[in-house]
């Protein structure tokens, strides 16, 4: 493998999805959500004792769960699907490169248009937030976690996301797929978990399995992650993490790494078997 | 290892039931100019994606340049200009082909060169989106003598492309021969393949029903020649056409069917005529009629 050339396609990504204006995309929705949410988060909280900066971290934490997982599956789902529907796969598969390192560099570029959104739609929130001037600075090092920790997240959605695009044949399906992956990795699993906590009602499963099941998925050990390293008595509006009192936060993080690594090695391997 | 460029040793190729290539053994060597032609499902292009390492051979071996096809050392020799090539509409040309560059590791510099020898030169900064089809094909040349590929596979290149374009594309092609490099291309447009192939294979149902030079495919169908002459007025038409066994085509020519070696007799009592003949044309088979004859060959029923 020969890193010049991962670069190579990383640059050409980021290249296209400038022109496409899907850098600019991705800013502007994370922006705005991020900005309302900012603008918002001291409304309900009124005059607590907690810093606002930390209100807006866990805001922050459940929009994250929703929409970054959903613009990494958008990026993603058309890297190989879309060229091979377009024609434009064949070609550079006859090209003297490996196709992992066609798979870096996708992921890479991707990575880096991700990585920027969140980074700079957080830290606008911040900024708004800050201006207030009743915050101070302490809850900063668990937004920066958050910012570090959603740009993960999304890393693993996108390789998530180049399996689905190199496993089917037409970026419609690809899309489809998507979506419904989406939907259940961050809605219909907490809701099942949460019907199986209602019907166990305390027993073996609430304590011994659902713990697992949760850091089990991306999703949720994302959250569980951050929830945990919130400054003092915060973590309360987890959803359906709150009631999780099993591996550690740590275990968490480490899953979702594994999640990642895995995602982009079986994607290679998915992408090696194309025959277009 | 072997000197030939591509060496096919009962090479097949099998979709479930159907064998789109069958026991296909040849060896092309440096520099000739191989065109494929067969009917739609030959095989030609499951051919071409063996070679360019895109699919797999069923069975029997395909290497290229001594390594197995598809392998680095085998991309690395090969270049490839698909039918109707597509790229990404939002770079321009030269951002397109400086990609390309990089990925073959050459140095993005030559983009230039390549744009302006492809006729491309005011149109690299534009984005690829807005080019013609025929523009597009150009770009996709450029794209595959990106340095100077020992092989260029080229799919139905000239589709799209007006008659101007398609002369400076074989003149491209044409050179890059000339310097030792082997092209394979694949054609339906037989007529104007004539003058730049060194040997034609023709395909029929995966397997190769003709292989050789133009001329040795011509005397292996046999296949008649034609001479047209035209008189200088309508008199001494029935004349000739009585003598030369002909048939008259109009009131003012002739045409004569006969065996290729029987051409240089028939001149001689065409001259007989002298000054009333105002021309005379030779028509030898083309490759159309040498293909025709190949493909109908045993049985006419499965053209489609």
């Amino acid at each position: 493998m020969k890193p010049g050339r991962v670069a190579t396609f990383a640059a050409h990504e980021l290249r296209v999805a400038f022109r496409n204006r899907w850098v600019v995309t991705a800013i502007a929705v994370l922006t705005v959500f991020a900005g309302v949410l900012a603008f918002a988060g001291s409304a309900p909280t009124g005059s607590t004792a907690a810093d606002p900066l930390t209100v807006l971290t866990v805001s922050l934490i459940s929009l994250s769960v929703y929409i970054v997982p959903l613009l990494a599956l958008l990026l993603a789902f058309d890297a190989f699907a879309g060229e091979r529907e377009r024609g434009t796969l064949s070609l550079l598969l006859t090209y003297p490169i490996e196709r992992s390192e066609m798979v870096l560099g996708k992921f890479a570029g991707h990575s880096v248009i991700l990585g920027c959104a969140i980074f700079i739609g957080f830290a606008s929130a911040a900024g708004i937030v800050l201006l207030d001037g009743k915050a101070d600075l302490a809850g900063a090092s668990a937004l920066l976690r958050l910012t570090v920790t959603a740009t993960l997240l999304g890393m693993t959605f996108l390789a998530i996301g180049y399996v689905v695009s190199a496993v089917v044949r037409q970026a419609t399906t690809a899309a489809a797929l998507s979506v419904g992956l989406w939907l259940i990795a961050v809605v219909l699993f907490d809701l099942v978990l949460l019907s199986a906590l209602v019907a166990d009602d305390g027993g073996l499963f609430t304590r011994h399995i659902f713990p697992w099941l949760l850091v089990g998925n991306p999703a949720d050990g994302f959250r569980l992650f951050n929830l945990a390293s919130l400054p003092g008595d915060v973590a309360v509006a987890g959803g359906v993490t709150a009631g999780a009192a099993g591996p550690s936060p740590l275990v968490a993080l480490v899953i979702l790494v594994a999640w990642a690594g895995g995602a982009l090695l079986f994607a290679i391997d998915r992408v090696r078997r194309i025959e277009p | 290892m072997s000197a030939s460029v591509l060496v096919l040793d009962n090479l097949c190729k099998r979709y479930g039931a159907l064998a789109a290539v069958k026991d296909m053994t040849m060896a092309v060597e440096p520099g000739e100019r191989l065109v494929l032609v067969g009917h739609n499902g030959a095989g030609k292009t499951t051919l071409f994606n063996m070679v360019l390492g895109l699919t797999r051979p069923s069975s029997g071996n395909l290497t290229v340049f001594g390594a197995p096809a598809g392998s680095l050392a085998a991309r690395e020799a090969t270049a490839f200009l698909p039918e109707s090539v597509a790229f990404n509409g939002a770079l321009s040309g030269t951002e397109t082909l400086k990609f390309f560059a990089r990925l073959r590791g050459e140095d993005v510099a030559c983009v230039h060169g390549l744009l302006d020898r492809v006729g491309l030169a005011d149109a690299g900064h534009k984005a690829v989106r807005t080019y013609s089809k025929g523009m597009r094909q150009r770009l996709g040349l450029a794209q595959a003598l990106i340095g100077s590929p020992r092989l260029l596979v080229l799919d139905e290149p000239t589709s799209g492309l007006d008659p101007v374009s398609r002369k400076r594309f074989y003149d491209i092609v044409d050179s890059c021969a000339a310097r030792g490099t082997t092209v394979l291309t694949s054609s339906h447009a037989l007529t104007e393949m004539e003058a730049h192939a060194d040997r034609i294979i023709i395909m029929r149902k995966g397997e190769m029903a003709a292989d050789g030079t133009l001329q040795s495919l011509r005397q292996q169908t046999k296949l008649p020649t034609r001479i047209r002459v035209r008189a200088v007025s309508a008199e001494p038409v029935s004349q000739m056409t009585k003598e030369l066994d002909g048939c008259r085509i109009n009131g003012q020519a002739v045409e004569v069917v006969c065996a290729a070696n029987r051409v240089s007799a028939h001149m001689k009592s065409i001259a007989a005529f002298g000054d009333a003949v105002a021309d005379v044309e030779i028509l030898p088979p083309g490759l159309d009629d040498i293909y025709l004859h190949f493909s109908a060959r045993n049985d006419g029923d499965d053209l489609p």
